[in-house]
């Protein structure tokens, strides 16, 4: 950014002359940063003026919202503090969706970044046919939209019709409140590996060939070879995945609306799912907005943990 | 050169904005005809939109100053979502046809006006007492009447005749008490190697689960789940724990499958011979007549102490917060879909009861009940018809005693806790409406 | 090197090829329903000669073509918008150092993890007070600005050397000129990639037009299989459904297999990591 910088203050320095005191650069620089803020405002502005109509703005209206009740029967919301946030740490249905998205992120985001990257490695090890069809093959489902998806995993796990019928008529993952939310968790699973693997592509792609030769020749085997010299070299693009996979296992629900509307019960209801019941069929905006908040908040946490983690890394590398 | 981009990105936002209003002036153009927005709980595809649109059609063409658009929002509850959403967000529909059912919650809205205050004339009382009491217990808060019966149905027993004679049991005589039901649903249960091949009976209990369970209540003597002003449930009464747990029975006995049995696939198990009978809408006859390739049968529910199913379905609903002069058009218009004959010819269509006795009188009705006598069942059954459980917001209150009954079906809760918790919850929401 | 493949990389070799075959499964299982003629769609083991009529029995039953137009409109719509913005604020990310960086950078990072479809809620309330629900103009707006594009486009223009530009500048070259003719050639990479994740996203996207849309003429690919899929009240017909579900997904997943050596090399040079 500086060469950029210097690139812009050249021109003018030489028409300035050599009246120059240090004090006068100075002021210059100064002047000359502030001229660059606005034009890097103004080419951001478009950009700035969705973000606050979209992002920013809802969040702040969903926290003012939060405070007041604000359902079917009330004409005009009323104030009532934190009642929402209580009604909250009392509603078992609330508790149950916490969980459930946390069973999903803690089984999620390790099997599908596992998977990942030993699919981009299996990829990225074999010749030309190889790769393309492995590509093809894992990959694939990113591109499948998640309500099909979920039309065609239903039609896998129904049961005596569903393609698992033919193994055992008398399966029913998706009518049982234990096994419903592992159906849909290998569902997910397979839906995101690939699109992780994606990334995994990339990033080994940036190994250079001699890395892995030098390593051959110290006698290395495939699998000293990944443990030592692969998955090391791919840390930035674990943490980056990492990122992405945990906060898409908080904002991933469309499937319930097909599969299960998150029963049984509420074995396999989410957050975002119960936001859109709470806020959508109730009609409790109040209570739908408290949630949302608690969501928010949540991906907030995960994006400042990003943030800090680039930022020492930023300090550590530049 | 900043403005270069400027104006092209405000170009690009004005476009937009263009768009936007583009929608709304196209809408305003046509005055002079009277646009009627209907929200009515269909799917495209699902079978009933092309019977709707041709009947909307129709009316315009005899009233050319009214046209009425149907806007297909899905499901039941897809509508009332959709409708709530509009309602709140000052789009208030003229009319509707939603589950009958969320007439406490949109009473609560203050969203639908009462139907008594259009029938001024003698012939329009006369039209609203044809139908039939038990589809008018769930279209009426008290003595006001705010909805109007349409697409109605009960709930019917259907069996394979060729499965009973097979199990050694005379196809001419169904279940008619819980006793019969269980020992003729065992007897039904069909085992081969170790794995069920047909079931003696599937009761469906994802989506309408409190509606089959009202089924198990209201044979108890007529108890219900709930009073008739919406403002109570009885999920913890002993005989709502008792039809439970008989039903759950069921499945214990190994005659029904464990866990939740899904209500769409409920009538293909049963064409497909997987189930021998099963509890199911009056909505889906004509869908198994037209498939069934065994001899099948249409009965009313067994009965405890009493018959009895609760009815269930779709009515017509006017709202406020439109013109007077719309609300009468959407009234007149409710008036002429009522009539008997088309009545009669849209439950021969979809297999819905005919909401007025004075539709089964009809020549088109007679000809095809002579062909077809088990579309009377369900209309027979209306004589033990009682109201589906409908209470002040709805959504969350049915769905308490859904979670129950499915906690029970998958093992995950015993009958009692699951109740104790459901009316909990119900008591929670209904505290402020009492 | 033979004696390198032991019998373990031979055990993981068969794992991986069995991993495939079960990941190909779904695809091959929908692509069979939707082809199957309905009577032996629930055999197994029937041989059948493929048929059309289920995709017919769909075309016929559900306006599908207006699906289509519906999702090619807002797609269009939002990446068309999408590149320009993302192109501006990449590159003042990348290029630029001005006051308020910092905070401006995480506004966008917060923005990639929240997504617009976490607040359904208080977006849709803002809708429908500009009068915007129900309209597909409406569907697209929240993702006119995207974080993740403009990340992307950060990435690849601080890859591209400063120096083509300062001699395009000396040449007289405008900013827009610059912008035009020395970044966006090499970010056509970045726009490839970054345009299949939006393209994907919005084929995918389903919560938001479900509460955004009332008619049937608004409703986009996605929520009009959805809606096909509940419609039926007396019972699951899955050879209509897979159908359904088949057209739904063979625009993009064809798209991904011509272009798949174009789309993944695009995804290695974008500097996406």
């Amino acid at each position: 950014m500086s060469t950029a910088e210097q690139a812009l203050i050249r021109p003018q320095m030489s028409a300035a002359g050599s009246t120059v005191s240090l004090e006068h650069i100075r002021e210059k620089a100064k002047k000359k940063k502030w001229r660059t803020s606005i034009r890097a405002w103004l080419l951001l502005l478009p950009s700035l003026i969705f973000l606050g109509i979209f992002t920013v703005y809802p969040i702040v209206q969903s926290a003012i919202s939060s405070l007041y009740k604000d359902d079917l029967t009330t004409i005009a919301p009323i104030f009532c503090g934190l009642d929402n946030y209580k009604g909250l740490a009392a509603d078992p249905v609330f508790w149950e969706c916490m969980r459930n998205n946390l069973l999903i992120a803690v089984v999620t985001v390790p099997a599908s970044i596992g998977l990942g990257v030993l699919m981009a490695s299996f990829s990225h090890s074999l010749g030309k046919k190889g790769k393309t069809i492995t590509r093809i093959g894992f990959i694939y489902p990113t591109f499948i939209p998640l309500v099909a998806a979920a039309n065609i995993w239903m039609f896998i796990y129904t049961p005596i019709y569903g393609l698992l019928g033919y193994i055992n008529p008398n399966w029913r993952l998706l009518a049982n409140g234990k096994t419903a939310i592992w159906a849909i968790i290998v569902m997910l699973i397979w839906k995101q590996a690939g699109y992780l693997m994606l990334f995994y592509i990339a990033g080994l792609n940036g190994i250079s060939r001699e890395v892995f030769e030098a390593a051959e020749l110290d006698g290395a085997d495939g699998f000293q070879k990944f443990r030592l010299v692969t998955w090391p070299l791919l840390k930035p693009t674990t943490m980056y995945v990492f990122i992405i996979a945990l906060t898409s296992a908080f904002k991933t629900v469309d499937h319930l609306y097909i599969m299960t509307k998150g029963g049984p019960g509420n074995a396999t209801n989410m957050l975002l799912f119960y936001i859109y019941q709470t806020g959508f069929d109730y009609w409790n905006n109040g209570k739908a907005s408290a949630m949302t908040v608690i969501l928010v908040g949540v991906l907030l946490v995960i994006t400042a943990v990003k943030f800090f983690y680039d930022d020492r890394k930023a300090y550590y590398h530049d | 050169m900043f403005k270069k981009v400027m104006a092209f990105a405000l170009a690009g936002m004005m476009m937009t904005g263009v768009m936007g209003t583009g929608a709304v002036t196209a809408e305003a153009a046509n005055d002079d005809v009277m646009e009627l927005t209907m929200y009515f709980p269909v799917s495209v595809g699902g079978g009933p939109d092309a019977l709707i649109d041709a009947l909307c059609e129709e009316y315009h063409e005899e009233n050319p100053n009214v046209k009425v658009t149907p806007v297909y929002a899905g499901s039941y509850a897809d509508t009332r979502t959709k409708v709530q959403a509009a309602i709140k967000g000052g789009n208030t529909p003229d009319l509707a046809i939603m589950f009958s059912i969320d007439l406490y919650s949109l009473l609560s809205m203050d969203a639908i006006a009462d139907i008594d205050s259009f029938c001024t004339t003698d012939a329009d009382k006369e039209w609203l007492n044809g139908f039939y009491d038990g589809f008018m217990m769930n279209s009426r808060d008290g003595e006001t009447t705010y909805g109007i019966p349409w697409q109605r149905s009960t709930i019917v027993l259907y069996y394979n005749k060729d499965a009973f004679e097979a199990a050694g049991l005379d196809p001419e005589q169904p279940p008619k008490t819980w006793d019969e039901l269980r020992e003729d649903a065992k007897k039904l249960t069909v085992t081969e190697n170790g794995q069920v091949t047909q079931y003696g009976i599937q009761i469906p209990s994802d989506g309408y689960a409190y509606w089959m369970l009202q089924t198990f209540c209201v044979q108890q003597d007529g108890f219900n789940l709930m009073n008739d002003t919406g403002t109570e449930t009885y999920y913890d009464d002993e005989r709502t724990a008792k039809g439970l747990e008989f039903w759950k029975s069921l499945a214990d006995d190994g005659s029904m499958p464990e866990g939740i049995v899904a209500w769409a696939t409920t009538p293909s198990d049963f064409l497909e011979g997987k189930t021998a009978m099963m509890y199911h809408t009056t909505g889906n006859l004509t869908n198994v007549k037209n498939n069934a390739d065994f001899n099948f049968g249409v009965a009313m529910l067994p009965a405890d102490e009493s018959y009895g199913s609760p009815t269930g379905g779709g009515n017509f609903y006017i709202f406020k917060g439109v013109s007077e002069e719309r609300q009468q058009a959407a009234f007149d218009f409710i008036k002429w879909m009522t009539d008997d004959e088309r009545v009669a010819q849209w439950s021969i269509d979809t297999g819905y009861v005919a909401t007025r006795p004075s539709a089964y009188d009809t020549e088109r009705m007679k000809t095809y009940a002579e062909d077809f006598p088990y579309c009377l069942v369900a209309r027979d059954q209306l004589e033990y018809g009682y109201a589906e459980l409908s209470t002040y917001n709805q959504a969350e209150v049915q769905k308490a005693i859904d979670d129950a009954i499915s906690y029970v079906m998958t093992g995950q809760q015993d009958v009692e806790s699951a109740l104790a918790t459901a009316q909990q919850t119900a008591d929670g929401i209904l505290q402020a409406y009492r | 090197m033979i004696k390198n493949v032991k019998i373990g990389t031979l055990f993981y070799r068969t794992v991986m090829w069995i991993l495939l075959a079960l990941c190909m499964i779904p695809l091959l299982w929908v692509i069979r329903t939707a082809f199957m003629p309905t009577s032996k769609a629930l055999d197994l083991f029937a041989v059948a000669v493929p048929t059309l009529d289920n995709i017919r029995h769909v075309f016929e039953t559900v306006p599908f073509l207006q699906y289509y137009g519906n999702t090619l409109l807002i797609t269009v719509l939002v990446l068309g918008v999408q590149l320009v913005l993302v192109t501006l604020a990449g590159y003042a990310f990348a290029r630029l150092d001005f006051y308020g960086s910092r905070v401006l950078f995480v506004v966008f990072l917060a923005q990639m993890m929240i997504a617009p479809e976490v607040l359904i809620l208080p977006n849709y309330s803002l809708m429908v007070k500009l009068g915007l629900n129900d309209t597909r103009i409406g569907i697209a707006l929240p993702f006119f600005a995207s974080a993740m594009g403009t990340l992307i486009v950060r990435q690849t223009i601080k890859t591209i050397p400063i120096e083509l530009e300062e001699a395009a500048k000396v040449e007289g070259a405008s900013f827009l000129q610059v912008l035009w003719h020395v970044y966006v050639p090499l970010l056509k990479p970045a726009f490839v990639s970054f345009g299949m994740i939006s393209v994907s996203y919005q084929w995918n996207n389903f919560l938001w037009p479900l509460v955004m849309t009332d008619s049937v003429g608004k409703r986009p690919l996605s929520l009009g299989l959805a809606m096909f899929a509940m419609s039926f009240e007396t019972g699951a017909q899955w050879s209509d459904v897979s159908a359904a579900t088949f057209l739904v997904c063979a625009p993009l997943l064809i798209l991904f297999i011509v272009f798949q050596k174009q789309f993944i090399e695009s995804f290695v040079h974008s500097g996406i990591k």
